[in-house]
């Protein structure tokens, strides 16, 4: 067990975990966003959950309550239901419609901040930003251990997110990819639609306090997309995706390390390298796709009928 | 607090004019991303001006606008090219490929941020400004590099007004047409990002995006032209532009970009309600209206078929028979059409309630209403006709 604390204690340690954490949580879900042309709601949800934040602030007085989690969840749904409204109204396309809620929450949320909470360390930077790099200092014990808080927030809803994606993975393989034949069969392709989303809420509180709100949306849809390109398989699509994730945490915070930069944006902006590996070696890749084009065509396959068969 | 006496004042005006500039441009080239269903690449273009804006400060090495705006402009174009790569050679579909531009430069924004905090010294004072917007940063030589950017690039899109317009409402037929479809579309892009880019240092990189659509949607509920569309787009922009400004100057520690946001977003809850034929309130009166209209034809056409059944041009129905057959009161339905000479009071017996009896017009009335629907008139006053 000192083995392990001691391990625990290096802030490197705990930075790289909770940044890989955030990554996988996030690219789970993310995947099927992308395969459900969704990812936009991802970038909508990350910015409105604040809203939830400092509400939840403001009523509590305190920064990590269950009632954020809650308040986070709730402001997601919100954004999503609101869109869903304004589209269903057919008075804006669904582009125009993520763009016009996400941004007045937003606001609102950063008004508020303005007005009430000055001084806490809830500043508009830090939500943006996140401060991964202070991961390590505040700990919390668990049995025997000392552990920093947002790396049991985030394994634990990490937990969450990967017994979602396992028990339900029929439904949401067919939510996402027939939505007619899951609603003809009697699943409720629109409750697992909702419940993906309010989970990507949570997970965006979660990665909050470590890589800040625009850069979860970088793991919600980076690494999804780059396995998107290397395989067919949605397994192994989630799989990949989660590969990338870690890789990226590992590899942005020793470019951090090296440059002295935001760890949560270089981890982030590490997911791009890997994208980039998948656009030259996957097989729907850019580099694949062009060699397919040179290659001569296979002779066409003709079926001839048999001599003597019916006319 | 009082927002006119600010007018007076110099930085307030300063910032109220480049708001109005601001708001202005984004309004009418907002419209067109909104048309073209583009408006998350407004998204994606201000959240990629963040690595622009550090790359410009980085190189000139001073917060000059000019180069900061130079940079964001060209990250801005390089994360629409980003997209357009991963949509036109892969199988990554557009909302994907936006969010991964999107967060990517937003990413590498970042990191780039931090460096020039921690390396640059001192001098970096104000970039995160950027992030949501100061327009207390905003000087008069800056409006001059506003009004310089903002009012060429409206000066390109009314010199290619025909172009720009057939290109957005029918793409394919403007190819037909052997118009630069793809030449119009890159210099759309631009111009969007022009208009992205010199609202960065009122808006910020993360709400800009709110003021390239919200206008634009809101204008969309009040015109059925896009020249209507534009113009109003263009109002209400520089509306919430100044609005926004002069709130945010007034009450001391106000970002300003979610100001302007806020003010744009009211204006578009303001135009889906009240617009005429589009606006929700719209829709309940004109509903309330019909549901109206339909039961005093309904109630007309009733007293003319009691009329008919009873051989009767005269007849008299009680009101209160009426109320029972049609589950609900009719009496103010029956004063309406009163009031409108179709119906008349008719005194049957002293103790009894209320009769009306059709008036002539009202008689012509129903016959016109039942008439669509084929049926014979055989009443003694049908075979009059």
């Amino acid at each position: 067990m000192t083995g392990l604390q001691g391990w625990l204690d290096q802030p490197g340690v705990t930075i790289v975990l909770v940044g890989a954490l955030v990554g996988v949580a996030a690219s789970l879900l993310g995947a099927f966003l992308v395969l459900r042309r969704e990812s936009m709601l991802s970038d909508a949800i990350s910015h409105s959950v604040l809203i939830g934040i400092v509400l939840a602030y403001l009523i509590t007085g305190a920064l990590d309550t269950p009632l954020h989690v809650v308040g986070a969840a709730l402001a997601g749904l919100l954004t999503v239901w609101l869109t869903d409204v304004l589209v269903r109204s057919r008075r804006v396309k669904s582009d125009a419609a993520i763009g016009l809620v996400f941004p007045a929450l937003f606001a609102v949320a950063v008004l508020l901040i303005n007005v009430y909470a000055r001084d806490v360390h809830l500043d508009t930077d830090a939500v943006l930003l996140g401060e991964i790099g202070f991961a390590w200092l505040d700990v919390v014990r668990v049995g025997p251990l000392e552990v920093a808080r947002s790396l049991v927030t985030m394994l634990v809803i990490t937990l969450v997110n990967l017994a979602f994606v396992v028990f339900l993975y029929k439904e949401l393989k067919l939510a996402t990819f027939d939505g007619m034949l899951a609603t003809a069969l009697g699943f409720r392709p629109g409750l697992v639609g909702y419940a993906l989303l309010a989970l990507v809420s949570v997970t965006a509180v979660g990665a909050f306090d470590a890589v800040g709100a625009i850069l979860f949306v970088a793991f919600v849809i980076v690494p999804p997309t780059a396995a998107y390109l290397v395989t067919d398989r949605l397994w192994r699509m989630l799989v990949l995706g989660c590969v990338v994730a870690v890789g990226s945490s590992i590899g942005g915070y020793a470019l951090a390390v090296a440059y002295d930069v935001s760890i949560g944006g270089a981890m982030a902006s590490a997911t791009g390298a890997f994208l980039l590996l998948a656009l030259i070696v996957g097989k729907h890749g850019i580099v694949a796709r062009a060699l397919r084009r040179r290659a001569p065509r296979p002779p066409p396959v003709v079926h001839v009928p048999e001599a003597g068969g019916a006319p | 607090m009082e927002i006119l006496a600010l007018f007076g004042d110099f930085t307030v005006r300063t910032v109220a004019i480049g708001a109005a500039l601001v708001g202005a441009v984004a309004g009418v080239l907002g419209s067109f991303a909104l048309l073209r269903q583009q408006s998350l690449l407004g998204d994606t273009l201000s959240h990629a001006a963040l690595p622009g804006i550090c790359l410009g400060f980085l190189i000139a090495g001073s917060r000059r606008l000019e180069p900061i705006l130079a940079g964001a402009l060209v990250t801005g174009a390089a994360a629409a090219l980003l997209v357009l790569l991963l949509t036109r050679t892969t199988r990554i579909k557009s909302d994907a490929a936006l969010g991964v531009s999107l967060s990517l430069f937003f990413a590498f924004g970042t990191v780039l941020l931090t460096y020039v905090q921690r390396h640059a010294g001192a001098a970096q004072a104000g970039l995160d400004a950027f992030l949501f917007g100061q327009a207390a940063a905003l000087v008069p030589r800056d409006l001059v590099v506003l009004a310089v950017v903002g009012g060429g690039s409206l000066l390109v899109v009314a010199l290619g007004w025909k172009e720009l317009k057939i290109t957005t409402f029918d793409a394919d037929f403007a190819r037909s047409l052997g118009r630069p479809v793809v030449l119009i579309e890159f210099l759309l892009t631009v111009l969007i990002a022009l208009a992205v880019v010199i609202g960065l240092q009122l808006v910020g990189v993360i709400l800009m995006v709110a003021l390239v659509i919200a206008p634009a949607a809101a204008a969309r509920q009040w015109a059925r032209r896009l020249e209507g569309m534009v113009v109003l787009a263009a109002v209400f922009g520089a509306t919430s532009g100044v609005v926004g400004a002069l709130v945010s100057a007034s009450i001391r520690g106000l970002s300003t970009g979610p100001v302007i946001v806020l003010v744009a977003s009211a204006i578009v809850v303001a135009s889906l309600l009240l617009a005429p034929e589009r606006g929700a309130l719209w829709q309940l009166a004109h509903a309330f209206a019909q549901r109206r209209s339909l039961r005093a034809h309904r109630v007309l056409v009733d007293l003319y078929r009691l009329a008919q059944d009873h051989d009767d041009l005269d007849y008299a129905s009680e009101q209160g028979m009426l109320d029972t057959y049609f589950g609900r009161r009719t009496g103010h339905v029956l004063r309406r059409l009163e009031r409108r000479g179709l119906v008349s009071r008719a005194h049957h017996m002293p103790e009894e309630g209320t009769h009306w009896v059709l008036t002539v017009d009202g008689r012509q009335q129903a016959r016109e209403l039942i008439r669509p629907f084929g049926e014979r008139d055989t009443t003694l006053d049908g075979a009059t006709q």
